[in-house]
């Protein structure tokens, strides 16, 4: 099967005051059509900025892309010029931000935010851009659309705004749909509705989809595959069932030891030891090896990755052979 | 919306009355204006007769009452000085300053826009200095320095534009100009303040990420968020443009509203100081309420329900 997204030995630096941070240091995965991958890591980690490099929109000029290849479709974008990579963004690529309430432009209305995406990836004009953007919004299950769409942001709750930008996201309809933690900021009961039409809308679509998320509840519930991030790699990946049954990773291992579980007997939950890692001043061996409880001599050098079972591999020296 | 209209004009209606007592009281403390109208050598006789025929004798309250009556109707009385109807000489004046202070207006914004913006696009790089450069050296320039350089190179040597009068279009430009670059560095880093704060916010990152073209996230998506301080300071700056542009209108012989109010005040003219400051303050409540339902148009969150 041909992938539709295959991200290759990724990186972006970010040049700060105090030296240059990569914040996405070799990154590697591919996703098939209606595949999920769970992206899950500390804060920091360097999820966001992998997403944000898959469209190029890294935040100027502090940071840059510094190497590896993003193909979509079997086409690199990071070799597109500029205008292309406006064309691809959104249409084939299109994202969810994480915070509901501020991502749509509060003096604008629902109308004009909606049509805007479709005058441009469809070429749509007057009373059909209107008809097709009502379509958009019932699609995601926004009652009266046509009224909706004469509100403005602040008229809407926050479930509902995150609903019209899952609206706006399908309107291509992508390829590729990168959601960064789009349910953190919504009530408990919205968010399994909102991860339910998410997945429906990937199953009516066959879009890939990229779930940024430290949630590992919904990792469960939605993910097919789990990339682990730490210090701007990804220090294992895997089928999601692997994954939580035969974590290779400590550090994979520490995050599935600090979810609480329901029934556990007053088992104390455990912390993750030691404070995630200042990017400007890493060494050249393992990052996650200070906090490691079962670090070793090796750990001062980087381990590459390791292929444990078939689609799950990791960077430990604990599973590299010889 | 309509009940909110109605309720800021009967507030500035309030406002206005207050200030008529204000600016009755403040112009008689300048002092006896037959000193400055009658001979040296007038006698005691002269004065209580000229006081007499300009109404100075009778009491103070009933002096007043008369001036706010009649100025309800648009009559505020005869200059003391020009010796003509105060209105004539508003009528006159009034629309050159309201036209020279519209033009600077523009002036001002066609210039600070593409500045501020800019600014802000272009943050800490070399666009961005020379933009608050620019700004600031029209702030920072006396104006009557700037004016006269103008009326010497522009007018004068190269003789592109006239020097003063009102007469032409081309008459405007100056003076406009001297105006306008004044209010352009205050607008600027409104707008430049302005503008980053909105270029950071995830409205404009996700406008990016719909693929939506660079120029029309910052032209559209991004200025209209950044407008409401821009339009404050614009209409607080139209108002005081109208009326104290004194240094402008006196080198460009501008026959404007800040020369009418700097003789009225000069020769103790009472007529002629009320009714120059209740027009002023008629234009400043108009021009406030003007930007408060500009408010409203920009901004669909500010919504006057009561």
């Amino acid at each position: 099967m041909s992938s539709v997204i295959d991200v290759r030995d990724l990186r972006t630096h970010i040049v700060t005051r105090w030296g240059t941070i990569k914040a996405v240091d070799g990154v590697s995965f591919a996703l098939g059509e209606a595949e999920t991958l769970g992206l899950v890591g500390e804060s920091g980690s360097g999820k966001s900025m992998t997403c944000l490099s898959l469209v190029r929109l890294v935040p100027r000029p502090a940071a840059r892309i510094v190497g590896g290849e993003v193909r979509l479709d079997g086409e690199d974008l990071l070799a597109k010029s500029d205008a292309e990579m406006q064309q691809i963004r959104g249409r084939k690529v299109a994202m969810i931000l994480q915070d509901p309430m501020s991502s749509l432009n509060p003096v604008f209305s629902i109308g004009m935010q909606m049509r805007e995406p479709l005058a441009m990836y469809h070429r749509l004009r007057g009373a059909a851009v209107t008809a097709r953007a009502a379509e958009l919004l019932a699609a995601v299950r926004i009652p009266s659309p046509e009224t909706r769409l004469r509100a403005f942001p602040h008229q809407l709750s926050g479930g509902m705004r995150q609903r019209v930008v899952g609206a706006m996201a399908i309107a291509g309809p992508p390829r590729l749909l990168i959601a960064d933690e789009p349910t953190t900021s919504l009530d408990l009961t919205i968010q399994a509705q909102y991860l339910g039409l998410l997945k429906e809308l990937q199953q009516r679509h066959r879009f890939a989809m990229i779930f940024v998320t430290h949630n590992l509840g919904i990792v469960a519930r939605t993910c097919d595959r789990v990339a682990v991030m730490y210090a701007g790699r990804i220090v294992e990946i895997g089928p999601v069932r692997r994954i939580f049954t035969e974590p290779a990773h400590p550090y994979t291992r520490a995050l599935l030891e600090s979810i609480p579980r329901f029934g556990a007997r007053r088992e104390r939950l455990t912390a993750i030891a030691g404070q995630p890692p200042d990017l400007a001043s890493l060494g050249a061996g393992c990052a996650f090896a200070p906090r490691c409880p079962a670090a070793f001599e090796r750990c001062a050098t980087a381990p590459s990755e390791t292929a444990i079972a078939p689609g799950h591999a990791t960077r430990c020296w604990l599973h590299a052979r010889a | 919306m309509l009940r909110f209209v109605v309720f800021r004009l009967l507030q500035s209606l309030v406002a206005l009355a207050i200030l008529s007592v204000v600016v009755f009281i403040l112009a008689r403390a300048t002092g006896d204006p037959l000193h400055m109208i009658l001979p040296m050598n007038a006698s005691e006789e002269d004065y209580a007769n000229a006081r007499q025929y300009l109404g100075l004798d009778r009491p103070y309250v009933e002096q007043y009452l008369s001036f706010v009556g009649r100025a309800v109707i648009g009559d505020f009385g005869n200059s003391i000085r020009a010796r003509r109807p105060v209105i004539e000489l508003l009528q006159a004046r009034l629309p050159y300053s309201l036209k020279l202070a519209a033009f600077a207006m523009v002036v001002s914004l066609a210039l600070a826009f593409p500045l501020g913006v800019m600014a802000a696009v272009h943050k800490g790089t070399g666009v961005d200095r020379a933009a608050q450069i620019v700004a600031i050296l029209g702030q920072s320039l006396p104006t009557f320095w700037v004016s006269i350089v103008l009326v010497e190179f522009v007018a004068g040597r190269l003789q592109w534009l006239p020097a003063g009068g009102a007469d032409s279009l081309a008459s405007y430009v100056l003076p406009g100009f001297t105006l306008g670059w004044f209010v352009v560095a205050g607008m600027m880093r409104l707008l430049r303040s302005g503008m980053l704060e909105v270029l950071d916010s995830e409205y404009v990152k996700l406008a990016r990420l719909k693929g939506v073209a660079e120029h029309r996230v910052v032209w559209v998506h991004a200025l209209k968020n950044a407008l409401i301080p821009v339009v404050t300071f614009a209409g607080i700056y139209f108002a005081i443009l109208v009326t104290t542009a004194i240094v402008v209108e006196t080198v460009f012989a501008w026959p404007g509203l800040g020369r009418l109010a700097y003789d009225g005040i000069t020769s103790r003219d009472f007529p002629v100081i009320q009714a120059v400051v209740l027009t002023t303050a008629a234009i400043v409540a108009a021009v406030n309420l003007g930007v408060d339902c500009l408010y409203a148009l920009i901004d669909p969150r500010i919504r006057y329900g009561r």
